[in-house]
């Protein structure tokens, strides 16, 4: 684990000092910084907390927001709740595959695009919809989706 | 206070009011209210006009909404270039800016303020009406509209006794599904031995295509907070949590900033307003599990547990989070709270059946031209809510019918429209009413397909502790999976019926229970589209990828090629002096040919049962030819 890393692992620990309950509070903010938990912090943080190294697996790999491999620059994630789904979301999560060259849950062999599926965002009276970095967007069609990813793969 | 804050504020005084939910954030509100900053300044206008960024209203469909005040003016779909011209005409001229108003489609008048829109005048807003006039993140907002009377009144004249008659008399039902008698579950707590007591907010708003939970936490959080703090004062509870689902950042955001505002003004801490009473809330933040919405998994999950559901033999009530009494309600469910105790329970109960009172929030969401939010009376029709409300179904298709209550609801088909909606009108249809989502299907959507829609999200999201529903909804995908892609044998659907009803019998928790309605539903009300898929493997909807087929028909063709130039696998070539033909063993059926194929031309044609792979267009035929076809090639295999 690099120093900076664990820098960012030693304030968050911090954070919690003390407070019940923690241990997905903490992942999810390790997640946020670290952008991902790998076998290497998952022990650092057993050591630290005195938390059998097991356990803190069984947390991480059961939520979805917890990512223990690597992944890419951008995220993309496209939405397949319900309302999306009958406005076409899986064209759209087809379109997005071919387009990357890559599988859901999967990251591009370059690391610029991890892309997920989510199970509803909540913007349903908007969609289909995908989420790029964190921006929102509605109505999105085949032709949306190769512009957005257009723009990024020409950033990075 | 309240007074000092009202007169603070001019009431001539302009404001630009605009939606920054999620929703009208998807559709370029942030970029909206760049727009109206930098024109603002550009004028020099800031002494006279505020700009407020406000919560959902709900009328998503329309984003990005932008309401002017004092006059009250609602402008729809505006976008960054429409900015210099409301300043200009409206703000300034006190003008319209008639294009951005709201069009009756089929009188094509024009509406000016929210309640002359169809889609407001129907219905009957009390949660989500003051969502447009406060910014989330300015308490004053919501105490200048009354906020907080209701809490006051709770705690100087009101027993704790008291407020759970109060609730128990309203005949509130909690909103998150279950439609437990909320003020019955309140009592139970108060009653059961030992503390410290817990009240939780439940928004881990889960059912895909319900989002009124969002809107209340991301728009009006500080109305939640106030029926959270008047629910723990009635059950002798000083520790709150508020579990938001990671996929809401902005309500997590803006429930955070909530309890900081109520704290500083002191309304959280130590002797509340003076009243003794003592109560502090956090705010947790859920990692992504849909099951962790049930609210024993949402308390091992407030724990730092893996979020897997309890068995219930001992309610939570009694030993809930940390093994201690616990009251859990949803979002929704506490923000009726402050209402009932300020309007009181005669009030809240003459709304609604008689067994559903008051109002419930809607998503009303898929194939209908307005999509959003609506909250209605209980017992309002599903025709009145998709017709007036909702405005139909876009592009002339016909109804199929409505899914109600997410994965553990069911579908309920166009000749059932006339059901009032209410807990138990739902569920004697084999849905339910969930949280609330009313997702509308036209004819283009499968049952078939949607049924194995569920099923496939509810695998992934089975937590897998109990057998039933991990092997069960695997076994059952698998099946839906054969017969939406052409492999459906006759014993089937009597399979599935098995399976369904011992995962109904034995699963641990609701979600078990309950992912079968989808599948039971749909065999119950379109036993057609099963025997179409699984005997002619066609699909009616021609929504099942491996059971249609694209051709293009030569006699309307142009000769265009856009089909051609789109085609990803190289399926379609150009015949010698003719047009386009799609080389049926090589296409994948992707339908981008049928996408951009020229709308006034439609030359690309579905069709279902599959054509043969040999099969060439190049020849004329009629359709009737075509379903001659199909059935030669059924019987030839026969």
């Amino acid at each position: 684990m690099i120093d900076a890393d664990r820098e960012k692992l030693d304030n968050i620990i911090k954070k919690y000092d003390g407070t019940e309950g923690f241990l997905i509070q903490l992942l999810l903010d390790l997640q946020s910084e670290l952008h991902w938990i790998s076998k290497e912090t998952i022990r650092e943080l057993s050591l630290r907390l005195k938390i059998p190294a097991s356990q803190i697996f069984r947390v991480a790999s059961f939520y979805k927001a917890m990512n223990l491999s690597p992944v890419g620059r951008h995220k993309v994630c496209v939405c397949m709740g319900t309302a999306c789904q009958v406005r076409g979301a899986q064209r759209l999560l087809d379109t997005t595959e071919s387009k990357l060259g890559i599988k859901s849950g999967q990251t591009t062999p370059d690391n610029s695009f991890t892309l997920n599926r989510v199970n509803c965002l909540g913007c349903c009276a908007i969609g289909p919809v995908i989420v790029v970095d964190d921006d929102y967007h509605g109505r999105v069609d085949s032709k949306k989706v190769e512009k957005l990813l257009g723009r990024l793969a020409s950033d990075s | 206070m309240r007074d000092e804050i009202k007169h603070k504020r001019d009431p001539r005084r302009k404001e630009v009011a605009i939606c920054t939910g999620t929703g009208c954030l998807g559709l370029g509100a942030r970029k909206v209210v760049s727009a109206f900053e930098r024109e603002i300044e550009r004028r020099g206008l800031q002494k006279e006009i505020s700009i407020k960024e406000t919560g959902c209203p709900g009328f998503c469909e329309k984003g990005t909404l932008v309401v002017v005040y004092p006059q009250g003016i609602y402008y729809m779909g505006v976008q960054p270039d429409d900015v210099p011209e409301i300043v200009e005409e409206t703000i300034l001229k006190d003008g319209l800016v008639a294009r951005l108003l709201y069009t009756d489609p089929a009188t094509g008048q024009k509406a000016i303020r929210e309640d002359d829109i169809p889609f407001y005048n129907h219905q009957m807003r009390f949660l989500i009406k003051n969502n447009i006039k406060i910014n989330p993140k300015n308490i004053n907002d919501y105490i200048a509209l009354g906020g907080y009377a209701a809490l006051i009144r709770a705690l100087s004249q009101m027993t704790p006794l008291g407020v759970i008659e109060v609730i128990k008399k309203s005949g509130l039902r909690g909103r998150g599904g279950g439609g437990f008698p909320t003020g019955k579950k309140w009592e139970s707590t108060a009653r059961a031995p030992g503390q410290p007591k817990y009240v939780i907010v439940n928004c881990d708003e889960g059912d895909p295509g319900a989002f009124m939970d969002r809107a209340l936490m991301e728009g009006n959080p500080h109305s939640v907070l106030e029926g959270l703090m008047i629910g723990a004062y009635a059950v002798g509870a000083h520790t709150g949590y508020i579990y938001v689902r990671m996929e809401y950042p902005l309500a997590v955001e803006n429930a955070k900033f909530a309890l900081h505002q109520a704290r500083e003004l002191g309304l959280l801490g130590e002797n509340i307003l003076g009243s003794g009473f003592d109560f502090d809330v956090s705010v947790h933040r859920g990692a992504g599990a849909f099951v962790s919405g049930e609210s024993t998994a949402l308390m091992n999950a407030l724990e730092g547990k893996v979020g897997e559901p309890r068995p219930k033999y001992v309610h939570t009530s009694e030993c809930g989070v940390w093994n201690r009494p616990s009251l859990l309600n949803n979002v929704e469910t506490w923000a009726n709270i402050p209402l009932i105790i300020n309007r009181g329970a005669e009030w809240f109960s003459s709304i609604g059946t008689e067994k559903s009172k008051g109002t419930k929030i809607f998503s009303l969401v898929g194939k209908v031209n307005n999509t959003g939010l609506v909250e209605v009376p209980m017992g309002m029709s599903l025709a009145d809510i998709i017709y007036k409300i909702g405005g139909g179904i876009p592009g002339g298709k016909k109804l199929k019918g409505v899914q109600t209550g997410g994965p553990s609801g069911g579908i309920i088909p166009a000749r059932h429209l006339q059901t009032p909606v209410d807990f138990d009108e739902l569920k004697s249809l084999g849905s339910m009413m969930g949280s609330g989502s009313i997702i509308v299907i036209d004819e283009d959507t499968c049952a078939v397909d949607l049924a194995r829609y569920f099923v496939d999200f509810l695998c992934d999201e089975s937590c897998g502790k109990c057998l039933p529903c991990r092997e069960g909804l695997l076994r059952m995908r698998e099946i839906l999976d054969g017969i939406v892609s052409g492999k459906g044998q006759e014993g089937d659907l009597q399979i599935l019926k098995e399976i369904a009803d011992l995962m109904r019998k034995t699963s641990l928790c609701a979600l078990g229970r309950t992912a079968v309605n989808p599948v039971l539903s749909t065999m119950a009300h379109f036993p057609d589209e099963y025997a179409a898929h699984i005997i002619e493997k066609r699909c009616p909807s021609l929504a099942c990828k491996s059971l249609v087929s694209y051709y293009i028909e030569p006699k309307v063709c142009i000769g265009c090629n856009l089909c051609q130039k789109n085609c990803p696998e190289g399926a379609i070539e150009e015949e010698e002096g003719s047009n386009c033909v799609i080389d049926q063993s090589q296409c994948t059926r992707c339908g981008i040919c049928f996408d951009v194929c020229p709308p006034k031309t439609r030359a690309i044609k579905k069709v279902s049962p599959r054509l043969s792979p040999s099969f060439s267009s190049s020849f004329s035929f009629s359709s009737s030819s075509l379903t001659r076809l199909g059935k030669a090639k059924r019987g030839d295999k026969a």
